[in-house]
């Protein structure tokens, strides 16, 4: 007997069909000293030139020169879906003398792409929330160093509840095999010791064959990915054109997996996970952060406040809406409190006056 | 006493390499060293006879061989360039000690170190006592602010030491040097330009002492990208008003600025790669660094710049740094300190009597 067939297993082909039609957007940071070939990898692994006008200053320029933070974005069309790239780079990171604190300025950048979505999420027009939040930072590590530097893990540790990490080698063609798996493993370590958190590449499911599983965790082993970025095609051993570096002793082939991690860096960022660090960027960092940002609202001392002056005894029943963002309705509070007391004072004047000229017109009654 | 390799490190040939300096120093100089030196005059033996003043190069070989000499070279840059590997490359002994095994728990020191180990080197009956100066921390931090300041002071020490020795009454036969001959700067191959402490660093020290920068892990780079970044790098320097060694107000004649001149705008600063592992190569066994894509011969002049650092340190120019050092950077610092002690030399007091001006003690070749 057939089984009778209710129509909803094409569900998953709507949901593909409408998000194709409604495009994707995906922001993602790339962050880590200058001269790690960052903007290299990039081209590389989206196939673009998007840093062709760049200019590059010098070391007497850089001296005192504070991080800034860049946005670049890019169309991608490749098979009938469009994606909306936005790329957040930091120039001027790990730069200058003194980088105390430096990675305070991507903090508030991050911060602020929270407050964007959650002013937005509040508001009444939420049809066409713009997603600008980072949903993936690569950060990339040096292969010259011997781990993390004390710079990668002040910035690290003031990120990582914030965005999803990925971390990266850059120039890995300068490392050996060995030298490579011992720079992982001593990174792995850095990063259980100083506890931060990575972005963690979900768990492959149960039914998948094992072929599939054993890919899958070999993957996973080789992060930190080791990373060679080109955007130069040259003819290694001259059977077919690759993207790769030639050298004076050989030519190392960007999407070769005994040379590099590139191709495993592409399909885990670009080709399977890019739907779930959007997720994970929505149900778990933005509602980690929307969670704090509540919580500080509506703090003791803030009812405190509200309680003590009698005009606003209504609102302190009230669940404040976050409305503004966190410093500047800390202003308005205090402003509003100013305002209170000059209110109260006004009133206890008008009182004492109005007590004055009503003793006074007693006392020339009696009179 | 750890002996050499077999193959020919260079430095036996010492005395020969400079004979104008040989022969200034029969002759005590007023300081400092003449704009024109004395070149000896040609004398046609036929007519006079043979006098027999030629031998006294094989005296002064003798005398050497018997003493021995000292070379005290200082390396500086961030953790992970490869310093150690690079002088024990150059010295093909193991004079540094590395701390490349990833098993040891090593943590970056907070502030900048120096060590010095001294090692005894022999090759073709010459002794040379070799001292590395380390020194770890440099740059590694997130505040890198006059990090440089513990290296400039030890420099500063060591003249201070020499100076003490040189005005005693009862002065030793052979005062002990210990002041820093050389300094080998390492350049992180960002493949971009100076870094801001790169340039802090150099400004400040290359008035103290004779600095040859490296670019450290040089293959990192192509050919087209390190012939660039070199351009970038002496333009940098340039710019700044940095004089690396050999510098050209040092340059004596004509033949040394020809030649300096080629070395100071065509090779410096030199590419390098440093290795102590062997690899076979075309049934050789060289020394090198084996890829998935390539070997890398340390030694092969197409690889990298390292055959010539070590020819131009050891080979060419040792006897010039040292003569570098006293002549110039030790007297400066010298006069300095004579001028602010108020023409009085430095020490404890010597019964109130003025000495007179002490004579500059000879460049100690056969020390």
């Amino acid at each position: 007997m057939d089984k009778e067939y209710v129509g909803f297993a094409a569900l998953p082909n709507q949901l593909h069909r409408k998000s194709v039609k409604k495009g994707f957007d995906f922001t993602l940071m790339v962050a880590g000293e200058s001269g790690l070939g960052k903007s290299t990898l990039i081209n590389s692994l989206f196939l673009t030139n998007l840093y062709e006008d760049r200019q590059l200053p010098e070391a007497s320029a850089r001296l005192t020169q504070t991080l800034t933070i860049e946005r670049r974005g890019v169309e991608i069309e490749e098979g009938g879906i469009k994606v909306k790239l936005t790329l957040v780079d930091t120039p001027g990171f790990g730069d200058s003398l003194d980088c105390s604190d430096c990675w305070l300025p991507v903090v508030h950048f991050i911060e602020e792409q929270f407050e964007q979505y959650l002013r937005d999420e509040s508001g009444l027009n939420r049809k066409n929330i713009q997603d600008s939040r980072v949903h993936c930072c690569l950060y990339f590590i040096s292969p010259f160093g011997r781990g993390l530097r004390p710079l990668d893990v002040a910035f690290l540790r003031a990120v990582h509840q914030k965005v999803n990490i990925i971390p990266v080698i850059g120039k890995a063609d300068a490392l050996m095999p060995n030298e490579t798996q011992a720079l992982k493993q001593k990174i792995r370590d850095q990063l259980k010791e100083e506890e931060i958190n990575i972005y963690q590449f979900p768990d492959c499911d149960s039914d998948e064959d094992e072929d599939f599983k054993r890919q899958d965790a070999e993957m996973k082993e080789s992060i930190p990915f080791a990373v060679v970025g080109s955007c130069e095609v040259v003819r290694a051993g001259g059977i077919r054109p690759v993207r790769g570096r030639r050298y004076s002793w050989g030519t190392v082939e960007v999407e070769n997996p005994h040379h590099c991690d590139f191709l495993n860096l592409r399909r885990m960022l670009v080709q399977t996970h890019l739907q779930d660090l959007k997720e994970v960027t929505h149900d778990l960092l933005y509602e980690g952060y929307r969670a704090r940002c509540l919580q500080s609202l509506a703090r003791p001392g803030a009812r405190d406040r509200a309680s003590r002056s009698k005009l606003s005894r209504q609102s302190a029943t009230e669940i404040p809406l976050p409305m503004l963002p966190l410093a500047e309705t800390e202003k308005l509070i205090r402003e509003k409190d100013e305002e209170l007391r000059r209110m109260q004072e006004m009133l206890e004047k008008m009182q004492a006056q109005m007590q004055q000229s009503q003793a006074q017109g007693e006392q020339s009654d009696a009179l | 006493m750890s002996k050499a390799h077999s193959s020919h490190l260079g430095f036996s040939g010492l005395p020969e390499t400079r004979t104008d300096a040989a022969m200034s120093e029969l002759v005590p100089e007023p300081r400092p060293k003449p704009a024109v030196p004395m070149k000896p005059v040609s004398i046609n033996s036929n007519l006079l006879g043979y006098i027999g003043i030629d031998t006294i190069i094989e005296q002064m070989r003798k005398k050497t061989m018997k003493t021995g000499f000292d070379f005290n070279i200082m390396v500086v840059g961030q953790s992970g360039l490869g310093k150690s590997t690079l002088v024990n490359t150059l010295f093909k002994s193991q004079v540094s000690r590395k701390a490349s095994s990833w098993n040891r728990e090593e943590k970056i020191p907070k502030t900048v170190e120096i060590k010095a180990i001294g090692h005894v080197i022999e090759e073709g009956g010459v002794k040379m006592k070799l001292t590395v100066i380390d020194t770890p921390g440099f740059g590694d931090q997130i505040n890198n602010e006059n990090c440089w300041e513990p290296i400039e002071k030890y420099i500063n020490e060591q003249y201070e030491k020499f100076l003490k020795e040189e005005v005693n009454i009862a002065r030793k036969k052979r005062i002990p040097d210990t002041r820093v001959h050389c300094c080998l700067y390492f350049i992180s191959p960002t493949g971009h330009s100076l870094r801001p402490l790169d340039l802090e660093f150099m400004k400040h020290l290359s008035k103290v002492v004779n600095i040859i920068p490296v670019i450290a892990k040089a293959d990192t780079m192509t050919l087209e990208e390190k012939s660039e970044f070199k351009q970038r790098v002496r333009k940098e320097l340039e710019v700044n008003g940095i004089e690396f060694y050999p510098q050209k107000e040092f340059d004596e004649d004509l033949e040394d600025k020809t030649e300096n001149d080629k070395i100071r705008q065509e090779s410096m600063p030199f590419a390098v790669v440093g290795s102590d592992k062997e690899y076979q190569v075309n049934g050789k066994r060289v020394l090198g660094r084996k890829t998935p894509w390539g070997i890398i011969e340390v030694e092969n002049l197409n690889h990298c710049e390292f055959a010539l650092l070590r020819d131009f340190v050891i080979r060419t120019h040792l006897q010039d740094l040292k003569e570098v050092t006293h002549n110039i950077h030790y007297e400066t610092y010298r006069a300095k300190r004579l001028n602010d002690n108020g023409g009085l030399p430095p020490g404890e007091g010597l019964l109130g009597t003025v000495l007179p001006p002490v004579p500059a003690t000879p460049c100690p070749t056969a020390e």
